[in-house]
């Protein structure tokens, strides 16, 4: 042998000196774009408020107080719990949850239809679902209240064919921000199915059929375990993004109540903000989500365990 | 000779070379040849660094770029928190020849008193606007707004900000702002709540496309927005509501430390001749608050309607108030949107 060759036992000692240098650059993304923001966002969440914006550095629960105790509108009633930020989550979970369930319905045979075709013109399909998030959210979410509103080509089209004689109050509705929701995020739920179908051997579906599975039952014992981690992670990549949307609720849903993402947003705009309070709800939030994912994980762990 | 020239020269400008100028100014809100024109007046060579919110200011003032502006332009209530946080400088009527040319009702402002560190630049007001074709009565109250007519119901925007909203609320009711009452704070939350039912969405930037696209057939609208609605096609009116409407003003500040004190003077002055506010009015289509303005005007802001409030009626600045009156118009605005 003339010199150490590229493979091999002596190869891989070469390069393992390299291992940690080569990972700086995850690292640095990792530490700066992730762990060092929430790091700073936990500490402000305990800071003190400064009056017109900005923090004074001096630690306090009190955003956490405020978030789930109240003492009545001029602070002298006895300290009961808060319901009215809870109010405001409750009303964003339930909202993205319906959203993912929307997307889930539409995505899924979406996906599978993508799927199933020739090879060549699969491409072309998921290039046409990508075509409209070139276009900025804003422009997309604006475009969808033109197309809903009241003298909008939706309803006149309706009007046209003698669906409907009044039209539809849609604009300023849930339904519209469902709606949004659902036009934002589809793809996030396309995508990772249809990278799920795309590995699912259909043999397995014709061996159901063979054993006498009903369809549904081929869906349901077959199909669905099998593409099962694409669906979870096409729910949570859009459930997540639609808990803290604020573009849809305020354009479409006409801003008439908070959710999650514009009540944190107030939190940082203009000279009545709080930081730490806005911080703070950023903070309960991302606990939430991730005390799901964590349980969710650890249900899977042991399913797969058994 | 030589020496007493010398003198002067380093009394004038202690640190920096004569015949600068350092402005802090919003984004696109004075024409460049106005500027050019005050550069060949005075020889002097202006610098002009913009930002896009009275708090991005205050905030970058605050974080050490003081001493290195002459002048800036806040808004009205941002010139009060200014001034309590000692970063304006005071001038005295006579370091400014027109000074005589402030319009008198903007003299004696509530966020500087007998005009000591600032004066006008442009001003307009808050109020709301109906379109004529849904609804034809009179739209002189604000109960257009908070008690709304059958024909409007449901088809109202209010601006999405907490200021305007409160103000023009208590406005209704005749109760003071930053008021600590129970009773009062308690009716106005009330007042809201129940109007509220009303209304279709808050919206601030969209509180014009609303109005032209018939999404909306009455809205809280400030003025400059509604002229333009009106500019588009629609059959809006801008109403000056007899309960009295909201005024914002943005001012030019003199600065504490400024470096070019003397320029920031000129500026000021040229600021304050009437031709020159007029050229910032046609430009920025708001109001100048200098009297002598109108011959220099162009036509369609001079007769715009949005533009000129009937003189019986009462703008009100929206009032900054104190930390812990603010929690309590916080929790009615809270309450408001929960």
């Amino acid at each position: 042998m003339a010199g150490p060759g590229p493979s091999g036992a002596s190869g891989d000692a070469t390069y393992a000196g390299l291992v940690r240098p080569l990972l700086l650059p995850t690292w640095a993304v990792v530490g700066i774009l992730m762990v060092l923001p929430v790091c700073l966002m936990a500490v402000y969440s305990f800071l003190t408020k400064e009056f017109r914006g900005g923090v004074i550095w001096d630690f306090t629960l009190a955003a956490y107080d405020q978030f789930f105790i109240t003492r009545g509108l001029f602070g002298d009633e006895p300290a009961r719990i808060e319901w009215t930020y809870i109010g405001i989550f409750w009303r964003s979970i339930w909202q993205a949850g319906l959203a993912t369930l929307l997307c889930l319905f539409i995505g899924f045979p979406t996906a599978w239809f993508i799927a199933t075709r020739p090879a060549r013109s699969r491409g072309v399909w998921l290039f046409l679902i990508t075509i409209p998030y070139w276009v900025n959210l804003l422009i997309r979410t604006v475009s969808l209240k033109f197309l809903i509103r009241e003298t909008g080509p939706l309803n006149e089209s309706l009007m046209a064919i003698g669906l409907i004689d009044t039209p539809l109050p849609l604009v300023n509705t849930n339904l519209a921000v469902q709606l949004g929701l659902f036009y934002s995020y589809l793809p996030f739920m396309v995508l990772p199915i249809y990278a799920a179908v795309e590995r699912y051997n259909f043999a397995l579906s014709e061996a159901a059929a063979d054993l006498y599975a009903s369809r549904l039952a081929t869906l349901r014992e077959v199909v669905l375990p099998v593409v099962k981690p694409g669906i979870v992670a096409g729910c949570i990549l859009v459930f997540v993004p639609s808990l803290g949307a604020f573009l849809a609720p305020d354009l479409l849903g006409g801003a008439k109540t908070f959710m999650l993402g514009s009540l944190i947003d107030e939190q940082f705009k203009g000279s009545q903000g709080n930081w730490p309070f806005g911080a703070a709800v950023a903070m309960i939030l991302m606990t939430l989500v991730m005390t799901v994912l964590i349980l969710y994980a650890r249900a899977q762990a042991r399913g797969a365990r058994r | 000779m030589k020496k007493l020239l010398l003198g002067t020269c380093l009394l004038a400008s202690p640190a920096f070379a004569e015949g600068e100028l350092k402005v802090y100014h919003w984004f696109e809100y004075i024409p460049e040849e106005l500027v050019q024109k005050f550069e060949a007046e005075t020889g002097i060579d202006v610098t002009i660094d913009t930002y896009d919110s009275n708090e991005a200011m205050l905030a970058a003032l605050k974080a050490g770029k003081m001493g290195q502006y002459d002048v800036a332009v806040p808004g009205d209530y941002m010139v009060k928190i200014m001034g309590d946080e000692g970063l304006l400088d005071n001038f005295a009527p006579e370091d400014l020849p027109n000074f005589g040319n402030i319009a008198p009702q903007w003299l004696d402002v509530p966020f500087d008193p007998g005009r000591h560190s600032s004066i006008p630049y442009q001003w307009g007001s808050t109020a709301f606007s109906v379109n004529r074709d849904v609804y034809k009565d009179d739209i002189g109250s604000l109960g257009i707004i908070f008690n709304p007519p059958a024909e409007l119901q449901g088809k109202i925007n209010v601006l999405d900000s907490q200021g305007e909203v409160l103000t023009l609320g208590s406005i209704y009711l005749g109760i003071p702002q930053c008021t600590q009452d129970r009773e009062q704070l308690k009716a106005l939350n009330e007042m809201l709540v129940n109007a509220k039912t009303h209304w279709a969405s808050f919206g601030s930037d969209t509180a014009k496309d609303v109005l032209v696209s018939g999404d909306a057939a009455a809205g809280m609208i400030y003025n400059g927005f509604s002229s333009k609605a009106r500019a588009e096609g629609a059959n809006v009116e801008y109403a000056f509501p007899k309960e009295g409407y909201v005024v914002w003003m943005d001012n030019v500040v003199l600065l504490k430390d400024a470096p070019n004190r003397d320029n920031a003077l000129k500026f000021m002055n040229f600021l304050l001749d009437p031709e020159n506010a007029a050229a910032v009015t046609n430009y920025a289509a708001y109001s100048a608050g200098v009297t002598g303005v109108e011959p220099f005007l162009d036509d369609e802001i001079r007769n715009s309607p949005e533009n000129n409030p009937p003189a019986d009626q009462k703008g009100f600045f929206i009032e900054a108030c104190d930390e812990e009156t603010q929690k309590l118009y916080d929790a009615v605005w809270t309450n408001l949107k929960k």
